[in-house]
């Protein structure tokens, strides 16, 4: 009890102590606020513009949630495959390494000039490049994982390589594909964001913070940071439950 | 049950590696055999010849009148090795149901049966826990429930209770006998305990190494076991004679002399 207690209340404390020591260290330096506003005036912001941050968190969140969907669905099918057939794993894995190398965010304005100004796909599409690696490395990471008994009881068995695939490689994988899935979470907000910038439909948090700056409203750009912090922790809590809920074995210890 | 001619196994590569040559043996239906020897005696290799989980350089398998292939595609035996080999995220009574699973059966009945099977073992209480939270031991009677739940008419056991502490090694030898008994199963045994293979078995395969072959096959002959079977001066006389087996040198019975 009491350590639940400090698991959720110490990390609470020190977020109140951080903006505490963050508005007495603007107003004792006097800080301007294009250097960095207190979070007196990010709040005011924030709750200022409640209704304009939920509605453009709910579009961006959208593009992150398809992005991070199809991408996660993407990689785990390629991670599949590629376990099953060494063929496509060696032509597959340095091509993922390749495009991984790239930085998919720079993308976005040549996404954007291939599709329509009024389309949310650019974005939806970066966001699924970005997902798409981490979740293929740690998928297939996890099926090649295999241990060397089951392979044998399994042969054991006579299972064909669906079978094993079903019953060993997959369940056992599971772990590891949820270790990308968080990480690929956090990603699709961050993405989903950024994209925004380079253009396009001017509906999401990423052009809210963009013409916030450029109009020197800082506060009300931090307070769409704000808001681009709490989606991706939404999805990265998402994330967490999800993994918690899909495999029990490692979470009910 | 089992019949080897002429076995023989070289692991190529740099240096070839003669691991089992001319092992000629035949396993009797309802036997309790134990195959038993220095490590890298090649005991764990020739069972998994008999499993065919890797195929001999020389000679022929016959396993329940067929080929070894044929009798692992037909699931003839049940096998259990040194670890259990649990399935993390499957229950304990799901890791049971696993051959069932792959034979067809329905939920129903392969939850009944693996239910049975853990009421033999001792840890029916433990159907719904996840093997993580079981010792051991516990794990091990799981993975020998496993190894029973097709109800095979041949078990294959490579040192399933190596890893196990001394107690929960002979109780698990008891059941293990017991439930061999009971159902007429013939066991192909490895171990590396000169009391497990003289308590478990009908007869003892004594082997040597480098290359691996058979040194002696012991008559153990003693008859049911009990509790006093691991006192009885017979069976001193056998953990002898195995024991002087491996040193290569034969021990006249006192019934003989």
């Amino acid at each position: 009890m009491n350590t639940r207690a400090a698991r959720i209340g110490l990390p609470v404390l020190a977020g109140v102590l951080f903006l505490l020591g963050w508005e007495l260290l603007v107003v004792a330096n006097d800080i301007k606020p294009y250097l960095l506003p207190k979070p007196s005036a990010i709040w005011a912001q924030l709750t200022r513009n409640i209704d304009d941050i939920l509605t453009t968190s709910a579009r961006t969140g959208t593009n992150a949630l398809v992005g991070l969907v199809v991408g996660a669905v993407a990689g785990i099918l390629a991670a599949l495959v590629a376990s099953r057939f060494r063929v496509v794993d060696s032509l597959l894995v340095p091509l993922a390494a390749a495009v991984n190398a790239m930085p998919i965010i720079a993308l976005a304005p040549i996404f954007n000039t291939m599709f329509s100004t009024t389309s949310a796909v650019p974005r939806r599409l970066v966001v699924t490049l970005v997902v798409f690696f981490p979740l293929f490395v740690n998928a297939l990471r996890g099926l090649r994982q295999v241990e060397p008994i089951h392979r044998e009881l399994l042969d054991s068995y006579a299972a064909g390589g669906w079978t094993f695939a079903r019953k060993v490689r997959v369940p056992g994988a599971l772990p590891f594909v949820f270790t990308g899935l968080r990480l690929a979470a956090s990603l699709a907000v961050i993405a989903a964001v950024v994209a925004e910038y380079f253009g396009g439909l001017q509906n999401g948090l990423g052009t809210r913070i963009t013409s916030a700056a450029s109009n020197t409203a800082y506060p009300r750009a931090w307070a769409y940071v704000a808001a681009a912090c709490a989606l991706g922790l939404v999805f990265y809590l998402a994330a967490t439950a999800l993994e918690r809920l899909a495999t029990p074995w490692r979470t009910s210890r | 049950m089992i019949e080897l001619a002429g076995i023989g196994k070289t692991f190529r590569g740099r240096t070839d590696v003669v691991a089992l040559t001319g092992i000629d043996l035949t396993v009797a239906a309802g036997e309790f055999v134990t195959f038993i020897g220095p490590s890298g005696c090649g005991k764990s290799t020739l069972l998994r010849v008999v499993a065919d989980l890797t195929d001999p350089t020389a000679g022929t398998v016959t396993v329940n009148g067929k080929t070894a292939r044929q009798a692992r595609l037909d699931q003839d035996y049940g096998i259990a090795f040194q670890q259990s080999g649990l399935m993390d995220w499957r229950t304990v009574a799901r890791n049971v149901e696993l051959p069932l699973e792959l034979r067809g059966w329905d939920r129903r009945r392969r939850r009944d049966r693996a239910l049975e099977l853990l009421e033999l073992v001792g840890l029916a209480e433990f159907a719904g826990s996840r093997p993580a939270e079981l010792s051991g031991g516990m794990q091990q009677r799981v993975a020998i429930a496993r190894a029973l739940a097709t109800d095979p008419k041949l078990l294959l056991m490579d040192e399933p209770f190596g890893a196990l502490d001394e107690m929960t090694r002979e109780r698990l030898q008891a059941e293990l006998t017991r439930i061999a008994r009971e159902s007429g199963t013939t066991v192909a045994f490895v171990t590396h305990s000169i009391p497990e293979a003289v308590y478990l078995s009908d007869r003892v395969v004594v082997m040597s190494a480098r290359p691996g072959r058979i040194a002696a096959v012991v008559d153990v002959g003693l008859g049911e076991r009990t509790d006093d079977t691991r006192e009885a001066p017979e069976f001193f006389a056998r953990v002898t004679e195995v024991r002087e087996a491996l040193r290569g040198r034969t021990v006249v019975r006192a019934e003989e002399r």
